[in-house]
């Protein structure tokens, strides 16, 4: 019985496409929701520091005086903490993951965002 | 009296995923006793929890192990829910079982991959992966990740599986119960796996009983226990079978898990069928304070969390007891008396997830 099983599947793979992808001349399965990599809209940040406060692997440096964010990506567990808490939503998940290095580095991005002028009280444009 | 001789089995062993180191003292070929250490791989994930804010923890806690990373999670959600006395969305407790049955698909798949690789099997041990790989795409469409999914957050679940999404999840399933069968045969009636399996590492109901087996590894042996009985998520609300063998040996232990992988099929079924509409979490307020024990049916067996906080975003103490260290002393027995040729089968047997083990 067990052996008809067996002829049965490896007639069935003989004959139906591969069951794995022939990874660089195909691309790599992804879905929509795949957490890949965590990328940053460095004009919308704000600066506040909640995902460096709410990263479980501390993997996250803000520093709010030079303007910079930073990630470790050998650091970062692509657990999705950040994007959902970020009060902006100026995180966002790539489904591609990130690429491989040759060694632990930092990735520094300068956040570009201007805070912009307070609108003048309406009393005061009055006076 | 025949000299005794010390065979080092492990840490690093072909057949073994991860690393256990097992001194096999031998007589001549048998095997009269064994000495476990553990230890490798240790990485403090208890004491992590002393600094990570408890909302944060259950990242952590999915990572103890990496194949049934999501029943972590949602155990530790469970219990720290209980503490806060917090009503989680029916919706999202459905969601938790669906998701808690798939990786039970998947864990089930990859050890039946793995036991065939350990008695020689090369070929059985890819189809079994090949068809995990269809259980691990759903997991990816509906999650986001294969193997550490992040689904699960305190108050509920992070993500939401739309209605064509579970008829296409139920659906699919009707192909890999398909396949799943042709596998399973081969697995409980080919002659070349019985004879590998059959009367090999028996363990007797009285000896898992006493040494306190879980899981699977209680359950080939006559022991009637499945926490999934207790009614924790939505288990309540299903019907299930409890499936237990009476031979106590490797080939019921096979038998065991080969038929979970039906009853997994069967309770995802009726959850999908179930599943009521509505919201997926609810806002979670303030910090723990208080003690809870709370248990979940793993793959391999029974998991306990103990979770205590004291009123802080930090957790005092978190005890993690995971079903591979309990089924140690049973694997010790199964392996006194067996021929040093069987103990890669034996040892694959009990389905051990060594990681989950040190933490």
């Amino acid at each position: 019985m067990a052996f008809f099983e067996m002829v049965k599947t490896a007639l069935r793979t003989v004959l139906n496409r591969p069951a794995t992808i022939l990874y660089p001349a195909e691309p790599a399965k992804k879905t929509a929701l795949t957490r890949g990599h965590v990328t940053i809209d460095e004009s919308k940040c704000i600066s506040c520091g909640t995902c460096q406060r709410k990263c479980p692997s501390q993997a996250l440096v803000v520093n709010k005086e030079e303007k910079t964010w930073q990630i470790d990506r050998l650091r970062c567990v692509v657990c999705n903490s950040c994007v959902d808490t970020c009060p902006v939503k100026c995180l966002f998940m790539d489904t591609q993951y990130s690429a491989p290095v040759t060694s632990r580095s930092v990735e520094t991005v300068t956040i570009t965002y201007v805070k912009p002028p307070k609108p003048e009280k309406k009393d005061e444009a009055a006076v | 009296m025949t000299k005794q001789i010390i065979i080092p089995f492990g840490p690093q062993h072909p057949v073994l995923p991860e690393p256990i180191h097992l001194d096999l003292v031998l007589e001549d070929e048998r095997v009269v006793d064994v000495i476990p250490s553990i230890g490798y791989i240790h990485r403090g994930f208890e004491k992590l929890v002393e600094k990570r804010e408890f909302t944060e923890y259950v990242y952590i806690a999915e990572r103890t192990c990496g194949i049934c990373s999501f029943i972590h999670g949602m155990t530790y959600c469970q219990g720290i829910e209980k503490i806060m006395n917090i009503e989680v969305p029916e919706r999202a407790v459905f969601l938790r079982t669906v998701w808690s049955e798939y990786s039970r698909m998947h864990s089930h798949l990859l050890w039946l991959g793995l036991f065939a690789d350990s008695f020689g099997f090369e070929n059985l041990f890819m189809n079994a992966w090949r068809i995990r790989e269809r259980v691990l795409d759903v997991m990816e469409q509906t999650t986001g990740g294969r193997v550490i999914q992040g689904a699960c957050k305190i108050g509920g679940v992070r993500r939401d599986i739309s209605g064509e999404k579970l008829d296409e999840m139920k659906k699919g399933l009707d192909g890999i119960e398909k396949e799943i069968e042709g596998l399973t045969t081969v697995f409980l009636r080919d002659d070349s796996v019985r004879h590998r399996t059959k009367d090999v590492g028996v363990l007797s109901k009285e000896d898992a009983y006493h040494l306190g087996a879980v899981g699977p590894t209680a359950r080939a042996s006559g022991v009637d226990i499945d926490l999934r009985k207790t009614g924790y998520a939505a288990y309540g609300k299903l019907k299930l079978e409890t499936i237990t063998e009476s031979g106590g040996d490797c080939y019921a232990r096979c038998v065991v898990r080969s038929r979970e992988l039906f009853t997994s099929m069967d309770i995802i079924r009726q959850a999908i069928g179930k599943i009521p509409e509505g919201p997926i979490d609810v806002k979670v307020t303030g910090t723990p304070n208080g003690e809870y024990f709370t248990r979940a049916e793993q793959p391999r067996g029974e998991l306990v969390h103990y979770i205590k906080g004291n009123g802080t975003k930090f957790l005092v103490r978190s005890r993690i007891r995971t079903p591979t260290l309990t089924n140690i002393p049973p694997l010790i027995r199964m392996l006194q008396g067996c021929e040093l040729a069987d103990v890669p089968v034996i040892v694959l047997s009990i389905d051990p997830c060594i990681s989950c083990t040190e933490r």
